[in-house]
């Protein structure tokens, strides 16, 4: 940051030496507002030594004028009366510095979107924008300049889940040279792409292009994985989070393991249902989710485990050569620095118990689209061969109802899941390859097919292997006598209902934040939309920020999204951590808020009240280190200037720089 | 992936349509690009687009309802569906073996026989003289009808137009072209 003239910040209220610019916006703002009338009026403003109009404020040439003024006039402030600050601080801003003046010294007159573009009576729009100039002016008196914070960066960062949106963001971080903590909640990474079969458009086996990018994010030197762990706390800002990790008791010492499964082998509790193959098939209490898991260490499911439970068996720690069997292991509290945190905290399907009218999840051979995929993965309970769970036989009628919980207002969710209709053709494809003689029955609503392939995919499943499209929504499933169930449906197209007997109907849920996923965001600051999904900064231009500086999305967590979209994103959060890590250290905004120790009386209200947890108790000491008072502080790193401690504050205690009570209450009387 | 039967469910009208024309029926998205292009639509029992989707879905209930509808009679076979579809399927086609399946049931519905009787009777006037032929065809359109003073006030301004030669018009190839029907009608048969 370059030096700034001293005069510059010498210049306050009385001395001050003001300039006003006035943009036409073209027609935008002249047509409606008497531009060299209201900069003829700003010229008689106190502290006003120069007051322009011209077409175009914004372009160079009008950039030129500004910078001239502040040489030659020598102006301690600057009014730029245009768009909204949204649209050019940045570039007035810059412009000032350029010629020696402190940015912040220089403010924006909203005479556009606050005025010209709604009104339309001219008389009324000038003396309106005059007075928005007037109250600029007196706030400019005012300003002090204000400097960029510093803070320090530490080149790690935390992934939230393991899932292939975290794992590719671990990869592209620690590939840019980035350490990277990758916390997973389960024993295993891979999260739910590891269960899926085949993948759309191209049906390439999901593991075979999982699994390789699973190891190498175990094998990275600079990523570290911490599964069977979940984020407990957090603390610090942007550059320097400090984050608690749970690290949940394994009961299996991972460094004696070497994973060679006699363990869960030899394990006497069967039936405990898998939720890696979402129900349909079984693991013991000792486990590893699956084959390929990574790292291949079983945990102790503790709930289940009657050595934990009931102090009875004993068998896995017997068996275990190694002697890496620990009954007594606790969870431990770890505490990890990061300077940038992505969260990939992915995605669960809706629960369809909702719908009563298609079982409420009662039919056992009505399933949703993850025991589909597990039903048609080589390496799940069938083998890979399509079986209804009720009775193992081969489905020769399956339904596909599409928009299960999507697109439903009144009982599921109101948004469109996005993926459905992609991995419903796939499953009906795939039925179709294994089972020649079957009938696949697609029920849908549209078919939203938006992606690079992706409408020719669904037209091959249409037109090359024969599932029966019908437009329409599925009213009602339900068990006849002899194990057939009924879908009463409509094909709109010919404008009538229509009853398929079917052996299996596979629903496409509605996809969701994944449980916890709420608890998750409040830790790191992050908002929720309505759906619970991770808010972005912007939902066009800034896709992979939050409102939290530093904190970063990736996958479903933050909308419903497929394989291409999660991965996409993931690269975009690890390249805005990577841009946090280029430089040693962070320049930040420096409207922040500021406690005069003075007078703060220590009543915390703006401790609770902040919702970053920037304020905090400081203590006073003498030069002993005898404590002399307790008063609030603001760590400057973690505010955000948002003011509502200053807005709480009953001591008047707190001001926020660049907003200070005196210059808004300026503004206020100016208006008079 | 056979490219012959779609689906299993290919009804045998399906079937022939694919064998006649090459339109493959499950191809058709419903776009309704040939029903909004078709100048016959708004008069259609059921619109292009939906003869097109009752042919999809298999259901011999579905099929009979086409083969009585008026809609095959309705259109003039000026091919725009045929022309636009973005699939490249042949809608006109697809109404040419639905009308002439229509026929062979005997499903014609009352209202289109007049329809019925021009196709005859123009059908008719080809064989005879090899080509299209107006007083032929009016004479026997009129005695298939019954109907014989229908738009008889056209003629005096066609006859001064030249568009009513006296005279019928023959080609020179005329047994050939009854060849063609003979032969065609023998191989209905079979």
């Amino acid at each position: 940051m370059r030096r700034f003239p001293k005069y510059v910040n010498a210049g306050r209220a009385l001395m001050a030496r003001i300039g006003v610019f006035i943009c036409h916006c073209g027609e935008n703002i002249g047509r409606t507002v008497d531009c060299p009338a209201a900069a003829a009026e700003a010229a008689k403003l106190p502290g006003v030594v120069l007051s322009l109009d011209y077409k175009y404020m914004c372009s160079d040439p009008g950039q030129q004028m500004i910078n001239k003024a502040i040489a030659e006039k020598l102006l301690t402030g600057a009014v730029v009366a245009a768009c909204s600050p949204r649209m050019h601080e940045r570039t007035f801003r810059s412009a000032a510095a350029q010629a020696g003046l402190n940015p912040y010294l220089l403010e924006m007159a909203n005479v556009r979107e606050h005025c010209s573009w709604v009104h339309s009576e001219r008389a009324a729009a000038t003396a309106k924008a005059n007075d928005l100039i007037r109250v600029m002016v007196e706030k400019v008196r005012r300003n002090k300049a204000l400097f960029p914070i510093r803070v320090p960066v530490e080149p790690t960062a935390l992934v939230v889940g393991g899932g292939i949106a975290g794992i590719q963001a671990a990869l592209d971080i620690a590939a840019g040279g980035g350490k990277v903590v990758l916390v997973e909640r389960s024993p295993s990474i891979g999260g739910h792409m590891a269960r899926l079969s085949e993948t759309f458009p191209t049906l390439d086996c999901s593991q075979c292009i999982l699994t390789p990018r699973m190891v190498e994010a175990a094998s990275h030197p600079d990523i570290r994985l911490m599964t069977y762990s979940e984020v407990e706390a957090v603390e610090g800002f942007v550059g320097s989070f400090e984050v608690t990790v749970r690290r949940k008791a394994r009961y299996v010492d991972p460094e004696k393991c070497t994973g060679c499964g006699d363990c869960f082998n030899k394990c006497p509790l069967k039936k405990i249902p898998s939720e890696f193959d979402a129900g349909l098939g079984s693991r013991r209490a000792i486990y590893v989710p699956f084959p390929q898991a990574v790292p291949n260490k079983p945990v102790i499911d503790a709930a289940n485990c009657t050595m934990l439970t009931k102090g009875k068996c004993g068998l896995c720690a017997k068996v275990c050569a190694r002697g890496a069997i620990d009954y007594k292991d606790q969870d431990r509290l770890e505490k990890v620095k990061a300077g940038a945190v992505v969260l990939a905290a992915g995605f669960e399907l809706w629960d369809h118990s909702a719908y009563g009218e298609y079982g409420g999840g009662r039919l056992k051979d009505v399933i949703d689209g993850f025991a589909f995929e597990r039903l048609a993965s080589a390496s799940g309970p069938t083998g890979g061969e399509i079986r209804r769970p009720s009775d193992g036989s081969e489905p020769k009628t399956v339904v596909f109802i599409q928009c299960c919980g999507s697109r439903d207002d009144k009982k599921g969710k109101g948004y469109c899941s996005k993926i459905c209709c992609m991995y419903t053709a796939k499953h009906a494809m795939l039925y179709r390859h294994k089972v020649h003689d079957g009938r696949a029955v697609v029920f849908y609503m549209d078919v939203r097919a938006a992606g690079k392939g992706y409408e020719e995919f669904v037209r091959r499943a249409i037109e090359a292997d024969g599932a029966e499209y019908v437009r329409g929504r599925v009213s009602r499933v339900y068990r006849r006598r002899d194990g057939k169930l009924v879908v009463k449906g409509a094909d709109t197209l010919v404008g009538r209902p229509m009853t398929v007997e079917a052996d299996l109907v596979v629903l496409a849920d509605a996809m969701v934040p994944r449980r916890g996923a709420e608890k998750l965001a409040q830790l790191f600051g992050v908002g929720c939309d309505t759906d619970g999904f991770y808010s972005e900064a912007h939902p066009k231009l800034r896709p992979v920020e939050t409102a939290a500086a530093g904190v970063f999305l990736a996958g479903a967590c933050q909308a419903p999204k497929d394989i291409p979209d999660s991965v996409a994103q993931a690269s975009a959060a690890a390249a805005k951590a990577l841009g946090l890590f280029a430089k040693p250290e962070l320049e930040r905004e420096p409207v922040i808020a500021r406690v005069n120790k003075n007078l703060c009386v220590h009543c915390r209200a703006c401790i609770n009240a902040c919702p970053y947890g920037a304020a905090k108790d400081f203590e006073i000491k003498d030069r002993a280190g005898k404590l002399l008072r307790v008063v609030a502080e603001v760590n400057e790193g973690l505010c955000q200037g948002c003011g509502t401690c200053a807005a709480v504050c009953r001591s008047n205690s707190v001001d926020l720089d660049g907003f200070s009570d005196e210059q808004v209450c300026a503004q206020i009387a100016a208006l008079e | 992936m056979s490219a012959h039967a779609l689906t299993n469910r290919e009804s045998l009208l399906a079937a022939r349509i694919r064998e006649e024309t090459g339109v493959k029926v499950a191809e058709c998205y419903q776009c309704g690009k040939c029903t909004a292009g078709c100048p016959m639509a708004r008069w259609m029992d059921i619109s292009p687009n939906q003869i097109m989707r009752n042919l999809q879905t298999g259901d011999e209930a579905d099929e009979n309802r086409l083969l009585s509808c008026q809609a095959l009679w309705h259109c003039a076979g000026c091919l725009t569906c045929t022309q636009r579809c973005p699939k490249g399927l042949d809608p006109a086609a697809v109404m040419d073996v639905l009308r002439e399946a229509a026929r062979r049931r005997g499903t014609v519905p009352a209202s289109a026989r007049k329809v019925l009787a021009f196709h005859e009777a123009f059908l008719k006037t080809v064989e005879d003289f090899g080509r299209m032929n107006e007083w032929p065809l009016v004479a026997r359109y009129k005695l298939a009808t019954g109907d014989l003073f229908a738009d008889v006030l056209l003629a005096p301004e066609m006859l001064l137009k030249g568009k009513l030669p006296i005279v019928p018009h023959a080609i020179r190839g005329r047994e050939e072209v009854r060849r063609i029907f003979r032969e065609s009608r023998k191989k209905e048969k079979r």
